[in-house]
């Protein structure tokens, strides 16, 4: 079952003084997203990868250029869509049980629920012991735990990742992305991830879009017949490997083609 | 061989424990009493000019004993508070404006500029011109002198939310204004809080401006008083009590700022 549908998707942003001088960041980006998908986005910097999924989460505006009729169109930002940014956003004056109950108040929950559906998350993380924390007191790879159980708490239907292990350290990252593939193993969820960590991606993801640069597209589709659940082990299968070095060749190749 | 060099408290970056830094400052507030109650003492200056600290100290008490002090830091710190939290509260709600709206950026942050510039010392003539010499006239001057200064520095500290922040907000459904209420407002108070804080340092210049130029009480008012009848203790005195005052509510400040911040500690 389709999860999100973009058809024709294009972006440009203003550059120079004039008005009509525009640099177009994604040309005609067609993708499907399947339900309890995880989906990996990598490619080059500047290849749009970023603005794709912020336009995905509403946060930038775009425009669709309609062949078909879509049930639904992205109009801004809602709590139908999760996002966890790489840089920190807990916020620092909430502990890290408040900031989960932060979101799950904003999203309409009723105040007698919070607590409890704040801890139940909390402790999918991992984070329990560490509820009444403040931000400047945990670690970064804490903070982005808390920020999964933050965006995950309050149901979204399709979560939006975008780096957001890009600011840790290597061994922390290991550890992130195995505790991610065991909460989406778990939960269920539809995940688009931006990285540009190939490894990180083909460890994680059911299918892989590599984009291309000038003008931001969709260049290869890789499947990721990798078995379920993925463990530590997974990273010496040579289909593992294989994969890994087929990805990287084909951002490679695009690389050199500029 | 190289042996290492002894560090000794005057080199660069030497780590000083707390109790010596005290005493530290504690000798070069004494030294610079010292220093004054030798030159008086020793009669290079005459005490019309140049009063021993003991002089001042003493005169001060007995305007303690007879209400004059009290009632002057009463007045003073009446105008300062009413003209310092009516400058904090409209420059606040402008720099949220500018801060976020990049229409009322364009539409009001370049007169801010244009206003700052103007020397608030030349506005004095005018405010008494418009409300007298009543204590309206000592809030306008206040006003003047911290307003203007105090929304550019809010907008900057509104403007140093990280987007991501404001993101999150959107991304959970916050509305405009809950963002700024929610999001912004808490995640810029810390720094706030430090323009308030050195807002209030100046605002403490402009009421000694307004009541030097015209005013019936306050601790500015005495001191043209007192030269006018050659008091130079009391003149002095009270410049030590301006002083005091003021580090006092700077201390004030920077203890209620640690305490309302205690989040950002790492520990």
């Amino acid at each position: 079952m389709e999860k999100l549908l973009i058809r024709d998707l294009t972006k440009t942003f203003p550059a120079g003084r004039s008005t009509k001088d525009r640099i177009t960041v994604l040309d005609n980006i067609s993708l499907t997203i399947r339900e309890n998908e995880f989906v990996s986005l990598v490619g080059a910097s500047g290849c749009g990868k970023s603005t794709l999924l912020s336009i995905i989460a509403g946060l930038q505006s775009h425009v669709f250029f309609f062949k078909q009729k879509t049930a639904y169109e992205i109009l801004g930002p809602g709590a139908d869509r999760g996002v966890v940014f790489q840089s920190y956003t807990l916020l620092p004056w909430l502990t890290a049980r408040k900031n989960v109950e932060f979101a799950l108040e904003a999203t309409g929950h009723s105040k007698s629920e919070i607590g409890d559906i704040a801890m139940n998350h909390l402790k999918l993380v991992g984070l329990e012991p560490f509820a009444e924390r403040f931000p400047a007191q945990l670690s970064g790879g804490m903070k982005q735990r808390v920020a999964i159980a933050r965006a995950l708490s309050y149901k979204p239907k399709l979560l939006l990742m975008d780096e957001p292990f890009g600011a840790l350290d290597a061994l922390t990252r290991v550890q992130m992305q195995e505790l991610l593939t065991g909460v989406w193993e778990r939960e269920k969820l539809t995940v688009i991830f931006v990285t540009h960590d190939v490894e990180e991606a083909v460890f994680l993801s059911d299918r892989i879009f590599v984009m291309a640069s000038n003008p931001g597209r969709v260049k290869t589709i890789y499947d990721v017949p990798l078995p379920r659940p993925r463990t530590p082990d997974t990273h010496r299968l040579p289909e593992f490997m294989q994969l890994q070095a087929e990805v990287l060749g084909s951002i490679r190749s695009e690389m050199r083609d500029r | 061989m190289a042996r290492p060099r002894k560090k000794s408290i005057l080199s660069m970056q030497a780590e000083i424990s707390p109790s010596i830094y005290l005493i530290i400052s504690i000798c070069s507030f004494a030294l610079f009493f010292a220093a004054w109650a030798l030159i008086v003492q020793s009669g290079l200056v005459r005490p019309i000019f140049l009063p021993s600290p003991v002089a001042i100290v003493a005169r001060l008490w007995a305007l303690g004993a007879d209400g004059t002090l009290f009632s002057d830091i009463a007045a003073s710190v009446y105008r300062i508070g009413v003209g310092f939290i009516a400058a904090s509260v409209t420059a606040l709600a402008v720099g949220v404006l500018i801060g976020n709206y990049r229409f009322w950026d364009a539409a009001i942050e370049p007169f801010l500029d244009f206003i700052r510039y103007m020397p608030v010392v030349a506005f004095v003539p005018l405010t008494i011109l418009w409300t007298g010499t009543t204590d309206t006239q000592k809030f306008l001057v206040i006003w003047i002198g911290t307003f203007f200064q105090q929304a550019l520095m809010f907008m900057d500290n509104i403007k140093r939310v990280p987007p991501d922040f404001i993101g999150f907000g959107r991304t959970v459904g916050l509305s405009d204004a809950k963002i700024v209420t929610k999001i912004i407002l808490p995640s810029a108070a810390p720094q706030i809080w430090d323009t308030l804080r050195i807002s209030l340092g100046w605002a403490w210049t402009w009421v000694v401006l307004a009541e030097l130029v015209a005013a019936r009480s306050g601790l500015a008012y005495r001191i043209p008083v007192a030269q006018r009848y050659f008091q130079t203790d009391t003149a002095i005195g009270y410049i030590v009590v301006l002083g005091v005052l003021g580090l006092i509510s700077d201390q004030i400040m920077k203890f209620a700022g640690k305490r309302m911040f205690r989040y950002e500690a790492k520990h």
